[in-house]
């Protein structure tokens, strides 16, 4: 196969960044997008050229590190796939083909195709975690938990953190990201302590971090890798609605004195 | 010579864990702020020890070069985590964890540290639990358990396929809870270059911002390695793209022993490589043989589709070689064969590296549904990948390197013989033997992290002073010196050939003399070549842009430079270890039914490299293994 490819070049977060046009020869449809990623930058690197940054690592759609949006679409044209789960043979002889990075204001482009994703891991710090330490712990079976609740939270749980999901929104949103968080903890009885406080204060870090609000395009679900439901925005709205009912109480202080 | 104190407890092995911590010097809460912990690794075992260690309050910093902690490999671990928790009522104990995990590792573990392991097994899912991990339950609401290979009992516990990824995430929360106290920070993009001694001591580390370019030192008490392991060596593997073996060598090039490099697992089920541009191997779960039949063509010339092939022109082999066990043989004998029929010609698909693993039959007498119902996700995953559907056309598989047993020596206390540089996961050698079994790599991550290290620790860091040595210290500023020269050097090569076409060679040239079934003669031809391709990648290798920004090929240059050196110590250490063992399988010994051959009396020890100097051959130092609790036998999956 032969293709034409339109790559987004920035040479750092401060460069303005532009198109440039590639031709390459010599693409196998057998080989991943990444693969051809690769067979570009190889060419490239002989002919004396930078080769392209892009980010990836386990190469089998669950580590979220790979990131393009291809075609317009975030991981490309095949639903519930991840750019490394893409294949060339979804491609024809001679396209032309698109590739840019994450487009958001709170993912800033490192290099060429690679983003900064740290707003995601201030958000979970915001309170995507149930509070622990480490050591002896009740008996699991103690705690019953009904199959489709523990199914429900994996589907939440099973988010890859990649950010497609923000690529794939008009708005930039991060709702459906922080959604399935509050959902996988907020649906088991050991995140039930603080489920409220922890929609509050993720929604709340995720506004700070520059993301969109959610205006229900459901671009997010559609161009989703793992094809996580919009139906876990709603639960969160609900969660984020009752716990600004109440003043939150940060009791800490005084809980510690002596 | 390496003086070896592996601190093992004496008495009887149920009570050596706790006679142990009740013996270990701790450090109070109002000191541990003062004590500084470097933690190179956010996977399984980094996270959790970082997340322990920080909640316990120790000033603790984490590093990673990913751009999140969250992405570490562990992630993509699929099947589950073994745990002597005995809810099924089939008999499982501690006991029985530990006996089946010494087994698996054909007797070339510590007993002390293995069962360690089992002791802990049923905290950790306590753990994970609470954590909010989505373990996988019954209908009742408690929880499921699946079988796995190499045991009789269901102890398994699991979410769907994604377990690694789960347990991964919880490890996670828990560590960006920590972030969030302050107790831990955090250094994304970040990859260790060099470990700092002070008088014998760790004190510190070199590190690379990979976005800037920016060589970095950081001054600590104790710095913890669970920087995986080195299944890149051989280019394609399973592994992650990024998963490298720089951090432990590093440590060895500074006197840390390296132990049993030669112990590589080859998983027999995965996807085979399409072309020589494939970047990575995906694995295909095992349970896939309880109902495919493994086959190829019976002649090399065959040109027929595979449904094409009448029954008599199929080659059964594993059943023909195998009548007991049939295509159910342990993974290193179904991996060895495998190779053996693709050397012989008989290979399929277009490299001719892979066999089929049809599900004809099962289909025909179960019916599709049943058996698509069984392997649902693992079928859609196999056909995304090479756009075959597995329930017309027989599945092609071939073995990939997944695992590595090997790794820096530890003490029970998990510190190598270097004071003050621990070693944690897959990073360490200490409890899969010589054969890893299945599930058993997110226990032992997880083991290490929540429970061993936060309390081990504390018995070195109380023997020290806090805050002894600052980055001011000289040797410091040597080994960033020393950094900037190697990124240096690599740039000013200049020469024709990609990092990338190197490192794919020198995977060909261990697949063929270190891989799946090893001779003397292969051996030797390895530690002949490997050499010559270092000089020629010094010499030739092209690395384009500069240092001081994000430049992938100059990570990977990096990360190859040191495979280049440490696929010579694989390829010693499986040379001098002239028995087969587990997943070390020298042709030279081997039973009549080709099982691997131990020599207990001479090789019941592990294999410990010491480092000294370049062209040196480093010098062996042998650690034997004591069989107290359970006398040796023989590995027999047979009867």
């Amino acid at each position: 196969m032969r293709i034409r490819l339109q790559i987004w070049r920035q040479a750092s977060r401060d460069d303005s960044g532009h198109m440039d046009t590639y031709n390459l020869d010599g693409v196998n449809p057998d080989m991943s997008f990444l693969e051809m990623m690769d067979h570009l930058n190889e060419d490239l690197t002989k002919k004396g050229h930078d080769p392209v940054a892009f980010d990836h690592d386990c190469r089998e759609g669950v580590c979220g590190m790979c990131s393009m949006v291809i075609n317009g679409q975030a991981h490309g044209p095949k639903q519930g796939t991840t750019t490394c789960q893409l294949y060339m043979r979804h491609f024809n002889d001679g396209d032309e083909i698109f590739v840019e990075p994450w487009r958001s204001q709170a993912f800033p482009v490192v290099k060429d195709l690679v983003v900064d994703r740290s707003a995601f891991d201030r958000v979970i710090q915001a309170g995507g975690f149930i509070s622990n330490h480490s050591g002896p712990k009740p008996e699991p079976n103690s705690i019953l938990i009904e199959p489709e609740v523990a199914e429900q939270a994996l589907d939440a749980a099973t988010c890859i953190g990649c950010g497609a999901c923000v690529a794939a929104c008009p708005n930039g949103s991060a709702m459906l990201f922080t959604a399935a968080k509050v959902s996988h903890l907020g649906l088991l009885p050991q995140g039930e302590t603080e489920r409220y406080p922890r929609a509050r204060n993720m929604v709340k870090q995720m506004d700070k971090e520059g993301f969109g609000s959610c205006r229900n395009y459901a671009e997010c679900e559609a161009q989703c890798p793992k094809e996580i439901s919009i139906a876990f925005i709603s639960r969160l709205n609900t969660d984020y609605l009752k716990a600004s009912l109440v003043e939150p109480k940060d009791r800490r202080g005084k809980m510690k004195s002596q | 010579m390496l003086t070896l104190d592996s601190k093992i407890p004496q008495g009887p092995i149920e009570e050596g864990w706790t006679n142990h911590k009740n013996n270990l010097r701790l450090v109070g809460p109002k000191n541990r702020p003062n004590y500084k912990v470097l933690v190179v690794g956010s996977g399984l075992a980094g996270a959790s020890a970082a997340a322990s260690m920080g909640a316990m309050g120790y000033h603790v910093e984490c590093f990673c070069f990913q751009d999140s902690p969250r992405r570490a490999h562990s992630i993509a671990a699929q099947g589950g985590i073994n745990a002597a928790k005995n809810y099924r009522n089939d008999g499982d104990s501690t006991w029985r964890l530990f006996a089946d995990t010494q087994k698996g590792g054909d007797y070339r573990a510590r007993e002390q540290n293995v069962y360690r392991l089992a002791e802990l097994s049923a905290a950790i899912i306590d753990q994970a639990v609470a954590q909010g991990v989505p373990f996988a339950r019954e209908y009742g609401g408690k929880l499921a358990n699946r079988s796995f290979g190499g045991v009789l009992v269901e102890r398994t516990f699991y979410c769907r396929g994604e377990t690694g990824q789960q347990l991964l995430l919880g490890a996670f929360s828990a560590l960006q809870e920590q972030l969030a106290a302050k107790n831990v920070t955090m250094h994304t993009r970040t990859e260790l270059m060099d470990i700092v001694l002070v008088d014998g001591q760790a004190k510190g580390i070199i590190c690379r911002n990979l976005e800037t370019g920016d060589i970095t030192s950081h001054a600590a008490d104790a710095v913890v390695l669970a920087t995986g392991g080195y299944g890149n060596v051989y280019y394609l593997s399973t592994n992650a793209k990024g998963c490298n073996v720089t951090a432990a060598y590093r440590a060895y090039k500074r006197g840390a022993g390296f132990a049993n490099p030669s112990f590589v697992q080859i998983h027999p089920t995965s996807i085979p490589a399409s072309g020589d541009y494939q970047s990575k191997l995906t694995l295909m779960s095992e349970s896939l043989r309880n109902d495919g039949r493994i086959w190829v063509p019976r002649n090399p010339d065959e040109t027929r589709k595979p449904n094409e092939i009448p029954e008599e022109d199929r080659y059964y082999y594993l059943e023909e070689r195998y009548p007991r066990f049939g295509n159910l043989v342990p993974r290193d004998v179904a991996a060895r064969n495998a190779k053996d029929v693709c050397d012989k010609g008989l290979g399929v698909g277009s490299t001719g590296y892979g066999v089929y693993l049809d599900f004809g039959r099962a289909i025909e007498k179960l019916g599709e549904n049943v058996v698509v119902g069984r392997y649902a996700n693992l079928f859609e995953m196999y056909e995304r990948i090479t756009d075959e559907d597995p329930r017309k056309v027989p599945m092609r598989i071939y073995p990939a390197v997944h695992y590595t047993m090997g790794g820096l020596w530890v003490d029970y206390n998990l510190m190598t013989n270097i004071p003050g540089l621990y070693a944690i996961g897959e990073a360490n050698f200490a409890d899969h033997g010589a054969n890893r079994l299945g599930a058993s790599s997110l226990m032992q991550c997880l083991a290490d992290g929540y429970f061993i290290i936060p309390v081990t620790i504390g018995d070195y860091l109380s023997r020290n002073p806090y805050g002894q040595v600052t980055t001011d210290h000289p040797a410091f500023k040597d080994a960033e010196n020393a950094v900037r020269q190697q990124q240096e050097q690599l740039l000013s090569i200049n020469g024709s050939r990609s990092v990338q076409s190197f490192h794919r060679e020198l995977g060909k040239l261990m697949w063929e003399h270190c891989g799946i079934s090893r001779n003397v003669a292969g051996l030797k031809k390895g530690l002949k070549l490997i050499p010559e391709l270092r000089e020629e990648f010094w010499q030739d290798v092209k690395i384009l842009g500069s240092g001081r920004q994000l430049n992938q090929a100059l990570e990977n240059a990096g990360r190859l430079a040191d495979f280049l050196e440490f696929g010579e110590l694989m390829c010693r250490d499986a040379l001098l270890r002239d028995e087969s063992c587990g997943c070390h399988f020298r042709e030279d010994h081997q039973t009549e039914e080709n099982e691997a051959l131990r020599n207990d009396e001479d090789f019941a020890h592990v294999a410990v490299f010491e480092y000294k100097g370049n062209d040196q051959t480093p010098e062996l130092t042998k650690e034997p293994i004591e069989f107290e609790a359970l006398p040796l036998a023989s590995r027999n999956y047979k009867t």
